[in-house]
């Protein structure tokens, strides 16, 4: 018998990720994967898979999912408001962070993250994927990925390997970083901006607006001044880039970012900033703090030591 | 030639060989950029996620845990990626080019401010030996030059919305190839048949850095029977 979840409702922007698709950068294939790394590999060692299964991504609002076969042992990372509505019918709340198992018939209603933006739903045994080059990430912008490189949509079924033992139970504790302070180091044009632009940057506060997607994160503040030159050369992009075009106001690039382009950038997010930026919400103020490389790199260290 | 290394945050660095845009200065980059696929491949070096060359430099992205910064500019600073040379990978790639009206969407303002004819205009684009500078923005695209300078010309001051896949466009001494619906504020003179992206072969992207193109001319009949393999 197929195991599966029918799904009832896609959600606003559910898509198969996992740690990025890489070495293709160079012909504009960019790295994509899962936008909050710690939650993604959360939702895999909940269920017992290796951190790099393919698991599925929801933004805000998720897909609601009737499993059809199971028994199975899944979980959802993040913080999350979701129920589970049994076979007869009954509804109780889930909880993120816990692995639960769901029988043939139940179905579960993923309905909103709360303050913040992603969640990760995982299964033991991962969910059955097209691989396409080394990776079951989904690019929508270039339709590669698996499900065709689309977002889910109604009446897709989802099939993942069915796994013997369910009764391994786990759960985390943890917690979203309330501070919105994101610490940077300094871009490869800061020097395009006036040194009281410079100071603006790593002073004010900039709100995250609704512009802002997997693709990147449009900001609102204080007008940043270039005083060399609104383009550069088109050069190579890496995630996390903060780039300012002619208007003055901050990008910051994200997970599926244009591989190359031509604003110039002020800053770059550090590594161990990046799944704390991406879960802010539209109208967060946030603040950058300007860092160096040592700091950066330990703060990394520290990052990991959460995984 | 290299001139510096500059950190890109915490997991990333930037080879800049100057500021010049010229065939030179790219070749440069295209043999530190072969020289760093060969070391990936060969796993001299490790933690290498990306090496995305553009006109005057390479951007390499890193993991960081795997590598850091100082020890991938230590093994750049450290090998001889001089004699690393590009004919070894060199192609050159024939692709098919209808100029026909109905495609050609740019040809009149071409011809006004160029004070060339279509004829004219189409036998220099024809002659050109089309060096592949970049490949990006999206997947596929790439940023081919150098057209005589007779042909410059700036970019359109109101980008088009929707230009379709296949069109062949030109901004200065620049040839673009659309390979996704976009939108786009280059001057197209013609649309090939021809696909430059197919994530399901093995090489996804028909060209590669560094490579050489040549158009070749077809009639709309000759377009719109064209076949992919």
């Amino acid at each position: 018998m197929n195991n599966y979840f029918k799904v009832l409702r896609p959600g606003i922007n559910s898509t198969f990720q996992d740690l990025g698709r890489f070495g293709l950068q160079h012909l504009g294939i960019v790295a994509s994967g899962c936008m909050d790394q710690l939650s993604f590999c959360i939702s895999n060692k909940l269920v017992g898979n290796k951190v790099s299964e393919g698991a599925l991504e929801f933004a805000y609002q998720g897909p609601l999912l009737e499993l059809v076969g199971g028994p199975a042992l899944v979980a959802i990372s993040g913080k999350v408001n979701f129920n589970i509505i049994s076979r007869n019918g009954e509804t109780k709340q889930g909880l993120s962070n816990t692995s639960f198992v769901v029988s043939n018939g139940d179905k579960i209603d993923i309905l909103s993250t709360i303050n913040s933006v992603y969640g990760y739903f995982s299964i033991m045994g991962g969910f059955k994927l097209k691989e396409i080059k080394g990776s079951v990430s989904t690019l929508v912008r270039a339709k590669i990925g698996p499900n065709n490189g689309n977002k889910l949509m109604s009446k897709d079924k989802i099939f993942f390997n069915k796994s013997n033992s369910t009764d391994k139970v786990k759960k985390t504790k943890f917690d979203f970083d309330g501070d919105n302070t994101i610490r940077v180091m300094k871009g490869l044009q800061v020097d395009y901006f006036s040194k009281e632009s410079q100071e603006d940057f790593f002073s004010n506060e900039y709100k995250v607006t609704r512009l802002t997607d997997r693709m990147g994160m449009r900001l609102d503040g204080k007008k940043l001044k270039n005083i060399v030159n609104k383009n550069i050369k088109s050069e190579g992009i890496t995630k996390g880039s903060i780039q300012i075009p002619g208007d003055g106001q901050p990008i910051v690039l994200l997970s599926d970012h244009p591989t190359i382009g031509g604003y110039p950038k002020i800053a770059n997010v550090i590594s161990a900033d990046y799944d704390k930026l991406v879960q802010k919400t539209p109208d967060t103020k946030i603040k950058f703090k300007l860092v160096d490389l040592s700091v950066a790199e330990s703060a990394f260290l520290e990052y990991v030591r959460k995984f | 030639m290299l001139k510096k290394i500059s950190n890109i945050g915490d997991c990333g660095i930037a080879c800049d060989f100057g500021e010049d845009v010229n065939k030179e200065t790219n070749k440069e980059v295209i043999k530190l950029f072969n020289f760093i696929q060969e070391s990936v491949n060969n796993k001299k070096i490790k933690g290498i996620l990306n090496y995305t060359p553009s006109y005057n430099k390479l951007i390499i992205n890193f993991e960081l845990g795997q590598t850091r910064s100082k020890e991938i500019t230590e093994f750049i600073n450290g090998s001889d990626f001089s004699k690393t040379t590009l004919s070894e990978k060199n192609r050159v790639v024939e692709i098919p080019i209808c100029y026909d009206e109905e495609f050609a969407l740019d040809i009149k303002r071409l011809e006004e401010k160029t004070k060339l004819n279509f004829k004219k205009i189409v036998s220099e684009h024809l002659n050109t030996d089309f060096f592949v500078y970049m490949i990006g923005f999206v997947p596929g695209q790439p940023f081919l030059g150098d057209l005589n300078d007779n042909l410059y010309h700036d970019r359109l001051d109101t980008p088009r919305v929707k230009i379709n896949k296949g069109s062949v466009g030109i901004v200065e001494k620049f040839c673009t190839i659309y390979t996704f619906e976009s939108p786009g504020g280059w001057n197209i003179i013609g649309k090939t048949p021809f696909d430059l992206f197919n994530i399901n072969k093995k090489n996804a992207s028909v060209l590669s850095p560094g490579d050489t193109v040549k158009f070749k001319s077809i009639t709309k009949r000759d377009l719109l029977s064209f076949k992919n393999e």
